[in-house]
């Protein structure tokens, strides 16, 4: 046969280091109509719409102040607004939590699309990593709106430094780890639906396991301190609390960062070829 | 138009049984563990009386070979279980095969379903950019058809209104035009049509001989109704429990499907115990119709059929009838036998041929009716066999200048042409 623009081959073995980048990106009007599909619909016949990813996140961290701030005092960040102290972690860890979790659900949620056309499947993981952008969009507004409140309120002293800047890499870098992590459980899950109840809780506890409820300085030299320094989200949030709030509220940790994108890097290319591995006959499974 | 644009080599696809459907970690172990002693596999259902032991390999596609040239309507079609949704689904890529291997020489456009992708809350415009995507056109090549489309769809009045509030037929209208106006070269399609009304559906197998036609694309169509694939195809594929069984003329392909499929001749003997008719007066046993593929006729040919009946005394007066439904259950009309016949006590074994004069092209079913005239010359039904008969009057191409005869506005019956010229002039 001769091989024409459009020749393409299938055969029986799966190709694991083989991955299509170009038809992903061929195929990114598709990923941007599902972004949309996925805002639309998560909005539609709700009174307030898209202020519901505002009151969330705001209702968390006032919790969040009120307990862990407040009565626990776990919240060790100076002259820094507790309540900002808190909105900028929970920000964060829930963009970072939505992509796991969304992604997570790829393969058994969309089961009845896929059963029916091909597309490349990563698409979907992406379009979700994608639409929950949006929402921490309008989350991070609402963060600079009150970051600039406090910076009027006579009594808090709150440092922006140059270092807020490297934000869109912080975001970038919660991204692929939530994507990494979540398609590597969607993988798993086409076969063994254990994996779905570990997801719920393992994600709550993973955050405690973050300091999004308390600051890392308040048991520097523990053994807890050491385990928490190596999660791969730690740095990644100290980093932007460092950045807007200032040294008080996050710290610079470059070994841990290195080290959180060396598992990010690592943990991302697996998910890709494992879910690569995965797409072909994942139908079967299901 | 001899490119090779799909080729299929050795193609097999294996489906392990008891491993289908949902499964859990705890139950692969003990199943693994099972199979290391020889047990019987703990998971699967007890209900599933097929002896498969653990790991038994089912096998949906056993090595089909294909090769399907440029601009081929090729019909598949086989009895349920054959693997033609199998077949369809490797080249289109919803999973791989076990062994062998696909090429091809194009994009493959695949509607195995009507409207996949389709977001009920999105509006009949975005759902056609949404299932556009899907199906693997880009924003721009969709705009560029988007007028195209809607005016194929009939949808235009309601296009910016959400698909939630639409008809299935609509629904169904503004999925297909979608995938008709793909720029894919192999276009596949799997019982997609038999939603839309008869009139939308021959718009459709139009539209998908045009495209092959003018446009050199490919067709891949499955399909039970054989009278779509006499339209469409120019090829045709059966497939016989995963093995390809036939391959050519579209006429031999449907024939040989017929022969194939267990239930094609029509025997009901199996469902009354001979000496069941004790204490009745007489009881159809059984019409047979014998050496015919699939009951599938033309008008003006007939039935050869034969009739036993059991009858428990001797029964004179008896007039036998036949009663044809069309459909659900319209009446079309009935034939009765041409005279009276004297039954014996035991089992009558009577032989004869009904006429299809006049039957339009569509699906029948007829009931055989036994009649005793009485004394005042009234009908007494003695027994009636339902569904005596299922027979398709196929649609010769020779009539009706191609197109379908259209039982909802034209009737049950074609009572044949009438006489028309000019008068003479003077």
């Amino acid at each position: 046969m001769e091989k024409g623009k459009y020749y393409r081959e299938i055969t029986s073995e799966a190709k694991v280091f083989r991955f299509n980048f170009k038809e992903v990106w061929q195929y990114r009007d598709l990923i941007l109509l599902f972004v949309k599909r996925n805002f639309v619909s998560q909005y539609k016949q709700t009174i307030l719409g898209p202020a519901w990813a505002v009151i969330q996140p705001l209702l968390t961290t006032v919790v969040f102040t009120f307990i862990f701030g407040n009565v626990a005092g776990l919240a060790d960040c100076g002259a820094v607004p507790t309540f900002l102290f808190y909105m900028c972690g929970n920000i964060a860890w829930h963009y970072f939590s939505s992509c796991l979790t969304g992604t997570a659900n790829t393969f058994i949620a969309n089961s009845g699309t896929m059963g029916k056309v091909y597309f490349p499947r990563l698409c979907m993981p992406i379009s979700t990593v994608l639409s929950n952008l949006i929402s921490f969009g309008i989350q991070s507004a609402m963060f600079v709106i009150f970051l600039v409140i406090y910076l009027f309120i006579p009594g808090y002293e709150i440092r922006i430094n140059p270092y807020a800047f490297f934000a869109p890499l912080h975001i970038l870098q919660l991204a692929m780890l939530g994507l990494g992590c979540g398609i590597i459980i969607s993988a798993c899950t086409t076969k063994y639906r254990d994996l779905r109840f570990l997801v719920g809780f393992g994600v709550s506890l993973w955050m405690y396991g973050t300091p999004v409820a308390y600051s890392m300085s308040l048991f520097r030299g523990s053994i807890l301190y050491r385990i928490v320094r190596f999660n791969p989200v730690t740095p990644v949030i100290e980093m932007l609390r460092y950045g807007f709030l200032g040294p008080e509220a996050g710290s610079l940790d470059w070994v841990s960062y290195g080290a959180s994108w060396g598992f990010t890097a690592v943990l991302l290319t697996c998910g890709v070829l494992l879910f690569n591995k995965v797409e072909r006959t994942f139908m079967d499974t299901i | 138009m001899s490119d090779e644009i799909l080729k299929i080599e050795h193609v097999s696809k294996k489906y392990r049984l008891g491993m289908i459907g949902g499964t859990s970690l705890r139950e692969e172990l003990q199943r693994k563990r099972a199979a290391r002693k020889g047990l019987e596999d703990p998971t699967r259902k007890v209900t599933d009386t097929s002896s498969g032991k653990i790991g038994e390999e089912f096998l949906a596609l056993r090595d089909i070979n294909l090769t399907i040239h440029q601009g081929e309507r090729v019909g598949i079609i086989g009895h349920n279980g054959a693997g033609k949704s199998t077949l369809l689904k490797l080249i289109s890529r919803i999973t791989a095969p076990s062994s062998g291997s696909i090429s091809m020489n194009g994009r493959v456009a695949s509607m195995l379903e009507v409207g996949t992708g389709f977001h009920r809350e999105l509006t009949g415009r975005e759902n056609i950019y949404m299932n556009g995507a899907i199906l693997g056109m880009t924003k721009a090549e969709i705009s560029s058809k988007i007028e195209d489309i809607i005016e194929f769809s009939e949808c235009r009045k309601f296009i910016d209104t959400p698909v939630k509030r639409y008809s299935s037929g609509m629904y169904v209208k503004l999925a297909f035009a979608v995938a008709a106006h793909l720029d894919a070269e192999i276009m596949i399609m799997d019982e997609v049509l038999a939603v839309g009304d008869v009139a939308f559906q021959r718009k459709c197998l139009t539209k998908m001989s045009q495209l092959a036609i003018d446009e050199g694309r490919t067709v891949l169509y499955v399909s039970h109704n054989m009278a779509t694939v006499r339209q469409l195809c120019t090829r045709c594929v059966v497939l016989d429990h995963g093995k390809l069984v036939f391959d050519g003329d579209v006429e031999q392909a449907i024939n040989s499907y017929y022969d194939a499929s267990p239930d094609a001749t029509n025997h009901h003997e199996s469902k009354y115990n001979v000496s069941g008719f004790e204490g009745e007066k007489c009881r159809v046993l059984s019409v047979d119709v014998e050496n015919h593929s699939g009951m599938e006729f033309f008008s003006g040919e007939c039935i050869p059929f034969k009739v036993r009946i059991g009858c428990s005394s001797k029964v004179g007066d008896v007039l036998p009838q036949f009663i044809c439904r069309s459909g659900m259950a319209n009446l079309t009309g009935s034939s009765f036998a041409d005279s009276r016949f004297v039954l014996s006590r035991g089992i009558n074994a009577l032989q004869g041929s009904v006429s299809l004069k006049h039957f339009s092209p569509g699906i029948y079913n007829c009931d055989l009716v036994l009649y005793q005239v009485n004394h005042d010359g009234a009908y007494v039904e003695l027994d009636r066999l339902k569904d005596a008969l299922t027979f398709t009057i196929a649609q010769s191409p020779a009539n009706y200048d191609g197109n379908n005869w259209w039982q909802r506005r034209w009737g049950f019956a074609d009572y044949g042409a009438f006489h028309l010229e000019f008068l003479p002039s003077d």
